[in-house]
């Protein structure tokens, strides 16, 4: 079983982003990155689907600048086995990213390959869907699973996907509940917050990571001349709402949405 | 000139309400570039659906039925949409963000060789559209320079369409789908069952986080949505917790909700919290920590215990009715 994992290098979810002044950018100075929650939420999808069949390898690629191998080294140390960084400055829209994806996985030819549902920076939430057309592969976004992440079935480790007979049982989350859909591999899943609880890295983990095979290419190699067609043309802050006021218990309460905001 | 495609979904043959804000997309679209919106109903009653939406102003609506279509299948869809594309000569295919559609629409903009804008807020010209990134803290004005462009738009954010122009005839398409050779196979769902509007569309949304303490405990924010003919929702921490379905979760990775109230009840109001309900009219929170940063978005905070104060407001909700 060989499985091909997306890592993203993103702003840590826990800073607050703030926009340049002249809406050129973000504000980066002294920014922590992590790994793209979804991708990590990936990665460990992979590792148990990897593990549960008892023999395997599992590849974790991204696409970015050269410090986005802080992020591969993380996922490596969290048990991947080896690294396909896709050097890129720039933006990189979702279909550029998808083509290179392609790229990738024409050459590695993995079995299955997982995708998190959306990065936390442009929120575009494509790259998944967009990959299985290119590759002609069905896809089972927003793959998640009935037991909680508080659950047995969750400490137990098993993985949430279930692969039997050369296809793999995806539980889909949709609007208004849950759908369960079976795909002819190698197919695409996308990951939802609930399919797994990702394991953090050991420092044995981190030690083994640096020994990693990590192989290097250039976005511009593998897909000439692609451009991004997702242009930026500014960022803004968002409305700020303005503040509102404390009361002091319910009747008050009541009496404001019932005569004031007059929505009650 | 560019013509727009809306996806428009149904269930029953009706309509569904969220979808209804692709529509108004669409009419603004084609406003800005002087072309023409046409619809895309998919599925087993796909034509009642249709006689519902024909006074949009639409110039045609594409209906594709047969049982290919019962159980959404992103393989047997992106044909369809792909062919009506082709049939109006669409320059934008678009429709509101729900589930589907985020499955839907990269697939068919992969298949268009489009460039797609998510979650589109607002309308600047027929290429360039605002949205929301790093959940929501940041604005966003892109420009998609493909010839053929795609846009899932945000609900909340576009009001209900505005009827007009002549009745919008339908044209059914025949799509081929050989199921056998389809990648992904229909195995089953399992749906969550609510008599309570659907926290997108609904005018009042109560939503309870970890401070209901329990499965159990979030029967408080049930009786308190049902007091008031409310729409639920819930943060992430709860629906990780197994303690609600997940479909309830609100945030920027779950629904987003714009009601006229929204009722946060122990919640703390993480930004991916707010990010899926500061669009909000009017916000209220209830929360025992005074420095609860949901205190920073809501309009009337009330600083005590959800089990001492939710039942008084119930109470008074009952006597006023
Ligand atoms: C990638 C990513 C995506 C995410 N997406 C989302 C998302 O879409 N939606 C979302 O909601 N979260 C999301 N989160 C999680 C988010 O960061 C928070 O962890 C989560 O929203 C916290 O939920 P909570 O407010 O219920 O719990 P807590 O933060 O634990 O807050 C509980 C609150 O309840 C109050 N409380 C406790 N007891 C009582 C009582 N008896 N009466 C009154 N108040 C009480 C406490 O004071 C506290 O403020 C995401 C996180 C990540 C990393």
């Amino acid at each position: 079983m060989k499985i091909l994992v997306t890592v993203k290098r993103v702003e840590d979810y826990e800073v607050k982003i703030k926009v340049k002044p002249d809406g050129s950018g973000i504000v980066t100075d002294q920014m922590k990155y992590v790994v793209n929650p979804f991708d990590e939420i990936a990665v460990e999808e992979a590792l148990r689907v990897r593990d549960a069949a008892g023999s395997g390898e599992v590849v974790v690629t991204t696409i970015g600048v050269a410090d986005a191998q802080q992020q591969l080294r993380t996922a490596l140390a969290m048990g991947a086995d080896r690294g396909v960084h896709v050097l890129a400055d720039g933006n990189v829209d979702p279909m550029m990213a998808a083509k290179a994806f392609k790229k990738v996985i024409e050459a590695e030819k993995p079995d299955l390959v997982i995708l998190g549902k959306q990065a936390i920076d442009d929120d575009q939430g494509q790259v998944g869907a967009m990959l299985a057309e290119l590759l002609g592969w069905g896809q089972g976004t927003f793959a998640s699973k009935e037991d909680s992440l508080e659950s047995d079935a969750e400490k137990s480790k098993q993985p949430a996907l279930k692969i039997a007979n050369g296809r793999c049982e995806v539980v889909r989350e949709v609007d208004g509940g849950l759908e369960t859909l079976s795909l002819a591999m190698p197919c695409i899943v996308t990951t939802e917050l609930r399919l797994n609880l990702p394991r953090y890295a050991s420092l044995p983990g981190i030690m083994k990571a640096k020994k990693k095979p990590l192989q290097e290419m250039k976005l511009a190699e593998l897909v000439p001349g692609a451009e991004a067609r997702v242009k930026v043309v500014k960022l803004e802050p968002p409305k700020e709402r303005k503040a509102g006021i404390k009361v002091p218990d319910v009747a008050t309460l009541f009496d404001k949405l019932h005569n004031e905001a007059k929505v009650i | 000139m560019s013509n727009v495609l809306i996806i428009v979904e149904q269930a029953g043959g009706k309509p569904k309400k969220a979808t209804l804000a692709g529509i108004t997309f669409g009419q603004q679209v084609a406003q800005k570039s002087g072309g023409q919106v046409h619809f895309l109903i998919i599925g087993p009653g796909a034509s009642a659906a249709a006689s519902e939406v024909a006074g949009y102003g639409a110039a045609k609506t594409y209906v594709v039925e047969g049982a290919a279509f019962e159980n959404y299948l992103v393989e047997a869809c992106t044909p369809a949409v792909v062919t009506a594309a082709k049939a109006c000569n669409a320059s934008i295919v678009a429709g509101a963000a729900t589930s589907t559609t985020k499955d839907l629409l990269p697939r068919v903009a992969a298949r268009l060789d489009a460039a797609m804008a998510s979650d589109v807020t607002a309308v600047v010209d027929a290429k360039t559209f605002k949205r929301p990134m790093w959940a929501g803290n940041v604005t966003a004005t892109v420009e998609l320079t493909s010839n053929i462009k795609v846009c899932s738009v945000r609900v909340a954010e576009f009001d209900a369409p505005a009827k007009g122009g002549a009745t919008t005839a339908t044209e059914k398409l025949d799509i081929a789908v050989d199921a056998g050779a389809m990648k992904a196979k229909f195995v089953g769902r399992k749906e969550v069952k609510s008599t309570r509007p659907d926290a997108t569309t609904a005018d009042i949304v109560v939503s309870g986080g970890r401070g209901v303490k329990s499965a159990e405990g979030f029967k408080i924010v049930e009786q308190l949505a049902d007091s008031l003919g409310a729409g639920i929702g819930a943060s992430r921490a709860i629906c990780d917790a197994g303690w609600v379905p997940n479909d309830l979760q609100i945030g920027q990775t779950g629904k987003i909700v714009a009601p006229n109230l929204y009722i946060a009840l122990g919640i703390s109001g993480a930004i991916q919290h707010l990010a899926g309900m500061k669009s909000s009219k009017t916000i209220v929170a209830i929360n025992k920590d005074p420095e609860a940063p949901i205190f920073t978005v809501a309009d009337y905070g009330l600083v005590g215990d959800i089990t001492v104060e939710v039942p008084q407001l119930i109470e008074k909700i009952k006597q006023s009715r």
